[in-house]
């Protein structure tokens, strides 16, 4: 049996031209970039064109782009070493930060930890379908406001954020407060990169947050882009590589790779159309996903969402079983069910925006990528209403 | 996130649970919600009488489960009445959580609460029985 594979927000596979010039870097050119003899320059100069790559995606200076070790590490240095900056400069002052209430983990964890540090953390509430609303963050911006973290897409329910909107926004009141230390703000544009604008000046964003396993690039690789001038503290310390702001032997394979992904994602042409194919199979998924299971909602954004996801809740079943249901038919999805988490809370994101974790309970998520097809699609749908059917019957609770 | 592996026993009894269904006219029906995950069961019982040792004792003459939930709390409901069906009741009042994930080759420590559903469902069926 041929899997299908269904879980592209998780991560995606491996781009046959990514993989190419990934191995030239794991045999031959292994040099250590930092090395001034030919292997380390074959390195240093793989790392740099990667850097101009992606400064060209953003539409930056490749001086502003920071390897790491992935998103989560991005988001990390942002926000920590932003907010441990600003503390810095006055250990007394009050500070406050602005983020929203379905951020990743890997942003919501860092505020989480912030808190100790006397951190005030601000959460904004979403809309029913999941959105920011710029009027709130005006309404929560203070005087102590000195960093706004807000994602560019949702990794659950795949809604767009309004993140230009916010940047003008703080732009604005920037501009306003003359001397007084400005607004930073941060974007995890992780979940945006395959689908949407991510150039810097466009979005207003001072700091940005990519990782190479969601666009068809190696996983253990990130950026972080840095406008010059962002006052920052490293959060690890070594060998003052990526000058001084994240010390550590550069993963070449990885940022090659990972350069290789955004130099494809640069053929806006290509993109385009990968992205109306994948726009019109996933339409046609949902469509036909909610006329043939009934007690079947979808969450999310019906218009500001990325084309690869569709999300649904399904009533009286659980996501968990879903999933494994359709694993052994060979096809991955993923689910925010309470049951699959190792903390057995309901999806936090889901929760936001008022879903009740009853509800939450059926969640389910199917995300496409550009290698999947009609077939896939119609296999998918041939299998999925008897399992949801067959699973209902178990239940005791009967409609 | 926690990793989430299931023993292979998990998976068989979550394809094929045994027992799955309701009994029309049972003698007691048990019933667990479990706040944790949102997870709900219900267990139907069909009590008689039987000869055992020169007794006449109360056994499980069947049992039926009804499970909304993940694949761990359908595999525990499906193992619970595998336990417990065709045993005297005084028996089946006594299986222990950890008779159900050992039965089941082990659970994963994330999942060890839902075999507390079906425990508890198995005794407020009984409970209901002794009213």
């Amino acid at each position: 049996m041929k899997r299908i594979y269904f879980d592209h927000s998780a991560t995606t596979p491996i781009d046959p031209e990514v993989l190419r010039v990934m191995l030239a870097y794991l045999k031959n050119d292994f040099g250590n970039a930092s090395s001034l003899h030919s292997f380390g320059q074959a390195a240093r100069a793989g790392v740099e064109a990667a850097r101009e790559e992606v400064a060209k995606f953003l539409s930056c200076d490749p001086k502003e782009i920071i390897f790491t070790s992935g998103a989560t590490e991005s988001n990390n240095l942002a926000i920590l070493g932003f907010v441990r900056r600003a503390r810095a400069l006055d250990p007394k002052r009050k500070i406050h930060v602005i983020t929203s209430a379905i951020e990743h983990p890997a942003v919501f964890e860092v505020f989480r930890e912030l808190k100790k540090e006397e951190v005030e953390v601000t959460y904004l509430p979403v809309t029913k379908s999941g959105l920011v609303r710029v009027g709130d963050v005006k309404k929560t911006i203070r005087p102590e406001t000195v960093l706004v973290s807000i994602m560019y897409v949702n990794n659950e329910i795949g809604t767009i954020q309004p993140i230009r909107e916010i940047g003008e926004l703080i732009k604005k009141i920037n501009a306003s407060r003359g001397k007084q230390e400005k607004i930073h703000f941060h974007t995890d544009a992780v979940q945006a990169a395959n689908f949407c604008d991510c150039r810097v000046d466009f979005l207003g964003v001072d700091m940005l947050s990519l990782s190479a396993h969601k666009i068809y690039g190696p996983k253990g690789t990130g950026i972080l882009f840095l406008r010059e001038g962002t006052p920052i503290y490293p959060i690890i310390f070594g060998g003052h590589q990526e000058r001084g702001i994240r010390s550590g032997t550069e993963n070449v394979a990885g940022i090659v790779g990972l350069g290789k992904a955004v130099e494809l994602l640069n053929q806006k042409a290509k993109v385009k159309s990968q992205n109306l194919k994948i726009k019109k199979l996933r339409d046609k998924l949902m469509r036909e996903i909610l006329k043939k299971i009934p007690d079947a909602i979808f969450s999310g954004d019906p218009e500001k969402r990325i084309p690869g996801n569709a999300s649904f809740c399904f009533k009286n079943v659980e996501g968990e079983s879903i999933l494994l249901m359709l694993d052994m038919e060979g096809i991955a999805v993923s689910t925010g069910s309470a049951c699959s988490s190792g903390s057995l809370e309901p999806s936090h994101v889901l929760s936001a925006m008022g879903i009740s974790p009853i509800v939450s309970h059926g969640s389910l998520r199917v995300t496409l990528g550009k290698n999947n097809t009609e077939e896939e699609m119609r296999r998918l749908l041939k299998v999925f209403p008897g399992i949801v059917e067959r699973l209902r019957k178990m239940s005791p609770i009967k409609n | 996130m926690s990793q989430i592996i299931y023993s292979k026993e998990v998976i068989d009894h979550f394809k094929n649970p045994h027992n799955q269904g309701v009994i029309k006219n049972p003698t007691a029906v048990g019933e667990a919600g479990n706040p944790l995950c949102g997870d709900m069961m219900k267990l139907y019982l069909k009590i008689d009488k039987k000869k055992i040792g020169g007794k006449m004792i109360d056994y499980v003459k069947d049992i039926k489960f009804e499970t909304l939930g993940c694949a761990a709390a359908i595999a525990t409901s499906s193992m619970i009445t595998d336990l417990v069906k065709g045993q005297p009741l005084q028996v089946a009042a006594k299986v222990t959580k950890a008779n159900i994930a050992e039965s089941l080759g082990g659970l994963p420590p994330i999942k060890l609460h839902c075999s507390v559903l079906a425990i508890e469902a198995l005794h407020d069926a009984i409970k209901k029985l002794n009213k």
